[in-house]
């Protein structure tokens, strides 16, 4: 699936990714009134990063709940408005905080619809801000979702673009289950065309976000614009890179990746996460599985280094894929 | 509080229902025909039919580990909650949950839960819906005294306080989480004090009078209906059985205390009372105990002899929209 053209969509605009997401945010709750944020500073203030500028205005504090700082009450509250008839945001501010709700979100959140063998259902969306590279340090940076792909019940969302970040917010807010929501920060300023027209992106559908004939190259969330970046250098020195985002880990369209591979022979997964047990471990142990006759070379990984997200810049430089590791890897893939 | 010949009788034979759906959920699963483990509520029936005789099939319960009675008194009936133990397809969580996870939404029950203190977050959680969306119903979570020190119980009745949610929340105070003695878990030793602190009111009543729950209860709903916000409950209790079914329960509690409190049955109290003041004759208790003695055989016998489910559906429902599940849904 690409990008749409201003004559297929009518009207684009040039939204940054925030207000892209904001404004899915605004359209969904007009269009619902069971739809209720809560999060710290969410109400009049806007958000952190002004995930809900100017809705406090239009929709009161019953559906802009302020809390106070309960990560894990205000996600099982939340758990418990979604079991009754809400579709709650919890508004997590940075994905790490997080962490303190974790037993709730995976004992309680993700295994109510099984258990009740699909009679109860939790329309919850867990959002929040992921990422490292601004010197946020150790517990305001962190990527974390694998944790969440590794859970059934959970869909596992990391949208890379303003367009995506809009249809694939109004789509969680409308899926029937726990959707975790991640916006990297070094994003939230990226601008793109975004239609006027309302739209909805569905689950489990990569996007092609470059063709190409010599190499694979899957860059999640804020990996795109590098793994971009690093093709066009490729380019330059006359390779031929496809770049795929996948968009949602979980669904993942795996199908997407293989008929790539299957074209290119050869596989590089971009993730700014850890590499073990990761996205990138999952999906190349699926390539392997499904498509290892057709690889011309082993599947290849660069992920962040192994260790806690330091706060000096160098050494957050030091730990954090770059367009040229990104593009090394590539010329050592292509090598091989 | 009205007295009343069908409400005494009702909660006398609820009480009841519990009991003996407890001695026949341990002598299954001392037969072995109900896997895993269980916990039984013996000794603690007054709280959750004090409570429950209050609410409306849509109000809501969330449950505890010990959830068995929660599940009886809310509405359940013994053929679905035994079957569930049981492990069989006719159970109220088709299987899926068993003793810990026993799930009604149709009557209101959101889940009896693994996890201590759960159920206290997402009480108030559909408290927040009910008061968003102008419905009358009320919302109640049941926990024991282990759960009182826990985030959930700080955090959960804290949110529900300060937003004014229509939640009661009951804590079973049966003096041991798992062999704990609460005298020695915290210096304050009564909970329903603590409600001080987050500005609700507290209610600490004997949880072995069935009228006493009962009547706390009634003001805590009403409240709770009215928009008038949560009430905590304390119910002091005691479970006369071990932690579990093959926990003896006596390594970690003096025999005298077990005595004391089996002296003090809550069953058999409120029998006396309905003989002495002439609410029923010796007759009709009897006769009520018949009908729940054949409801209990009943659903035993349903129970064994219910289908177990199909293996086919063990990756179904995982997700709402997906019927298949799995990781490649």
């Amino acid at each position: 699936m690409s990008m749409p053209t201003t004559s297929e969509e009518g009207q684009m605009r040039e939204l940054t990714f925030m207000e892209a997401a904001r404004e899915g945010l605004a359209e969904e709750m007009r269009r619902d009134p069971t739809v209720i944020v809560l999060g710290e500073g969410i109400g009049p203030r806007g958000g952190n990063f002004q995930t809900t500028l100017g809705l406090f205005a239009l929709y009161g504090e019953e559906r802009l709940r302020d809390t106070p700082i309960s990560e894990a009450g205000f996600t099982g509250l939340c758990i418990g408005a979604a079991m009754t008839g809400l579709r709650p945001i919890v508004d997590i501010m940075f994905a790490d905080f997080g962490l303190d709700a974790l037993g709730m979100l995976i004992n309680q959140a993700a295994k109510i619809c099984y258990l009740s063998d699909g009679r109860l259902k939790v329309p919850l969306v867990f959002r929040g801000c992921i990422g490292g590279g601004n010197s946020s340090a150790a517990h305001h940076s962190g990527n974390y979702y694998p944790f969440f792909m590794h859970i059934p019940g959970f869909k596992v969302v990391l949208p890379a673009t303003p367009y995506d970040a809009k249809g694939l917010l109004k789509a969680a807010i409308r899926d029937d289950n726990p959707v975790v929501f991640l916006e990297h920060r070094s994003l939230l300023n990226v601008k793109g065309p975004v239609p006027e027209e309302e739209y909805l992106l569905p689950f489990g559908q990569a996007r092609v976000a470059l063709e190409g004939r010599d190499v694979t190259v899957v860059a999640i969330s804020a990996m795109l614009h590098r793994a971009l970046e690093a093709a066009e250098r490729l380019a330059a020195e006359g390779a031929s890179v496809e770049v795929i985002d996948p968009r949602t880990l979980m669904p993942l369209d795996i199908e997407t990746i293989l008929k790539s591979v299957q074209k290119t022979g050869r596989l590089l997964i971009v993730d700014e996460d850890y590499s073990p047990c990761g996205a990138g471990a999952e999906i190349a142990a699926q390539v392997a599985e499904r498509a290892l006759d057709y690889l011309d070379a082993p599947i290849r990984r660069v992920n962040m280094g192994f260790a806690t997200m330091p706060f000096s810049p160098p050494l957050e430089k030091a730990l954090l894929p770059n367009v040229e590791t990104i593009a090394q890897a590539l010329r050592d893939l292509l090598a091989a | 509080m009205k007295a009343d010949k069908e409400l005494y009788l009702a909660l006398y034979r609820k009480m009841l229902e519990i009991r003996r759906f407890e001695e026949a959920a341990a002598e299954s699963f001392q037969q072995g025909l109900i896997p895993g483990f269980i916990h039984l509520y013996i000794g603690e029936e007054a709280v959750a039919t004090g409570v429950c005789a209050h609410l409306r099939q849509d109000d809501v319960v969330f449950s505890s580990h010990r959830g068995h009675g929660h599940a009886l008194a809310k509405g359940v009936s013994a053929r679905e909650t035994m079957a569930e133990l049981f492990g069989r397809k006719t159970g109220c969580s088709r299987g899926r949950g068993g003793s810990m996870h026993l799930f009604a939404p149709e009557v209101g029950l959101l889940g009896s839960n693994g996890i201590v203190g759960a159920g206290i977050p997402l009480a108030a959680g559909a408290g927040y819906t009910f008061k968003m969306l102008r419905q009358d119903r009320v919302s109640v979570a049941f926990f024991g005294d282990g759960a009182v020190n826990n985030w959930a119980f700080h955090e959960g009745i804290n949110l529900a306080s300060v937003w004014g949610l229509p939640v009661i929340f009951v804590c079973e105070n049966n003096l041991y989480a798992t062999q704990m003695p609460f005298a020695k878990a915290t210096k304050v030793q009564d909970v329903y004090k603590r409600a001080a602190c987050y500005g609700l009111p507290g209610v600490g009543v004997d949880g072995n009078d069935v009228l006493a729950v009962y009547e706390a209860a009634g003001e805590a709903v009403r409240r709770a209906r009215a928009g008038e916000g949560p009430t905590l409950i304390e119910c002091k209790t005691y479970r006369t059985v071990g932690h579990y079914v093959g926990d003896p329960g006596t390594g970690y509690r003096p025999r005298e205390e077990i005595e004391k409190w089996k002296a003090r049955c809550p069953i058999e109290r409120f029998r006396q009372k309905l003989l002495a003041e002439s609410w029923a004759s010796a007759e009709e208790l009897e006769q009520v105990e018949k009908q729940v003695r054949a409801l209990i055989d009943d659903a035993v016998e349903f129970a064994r002899n219910s289908p177990w489910p199909d293996p086919k559906e063990a990756l179904m429902n995982v997700y709402a929209d997906y019927v298949g599940g799995g990781a490649d849904a």
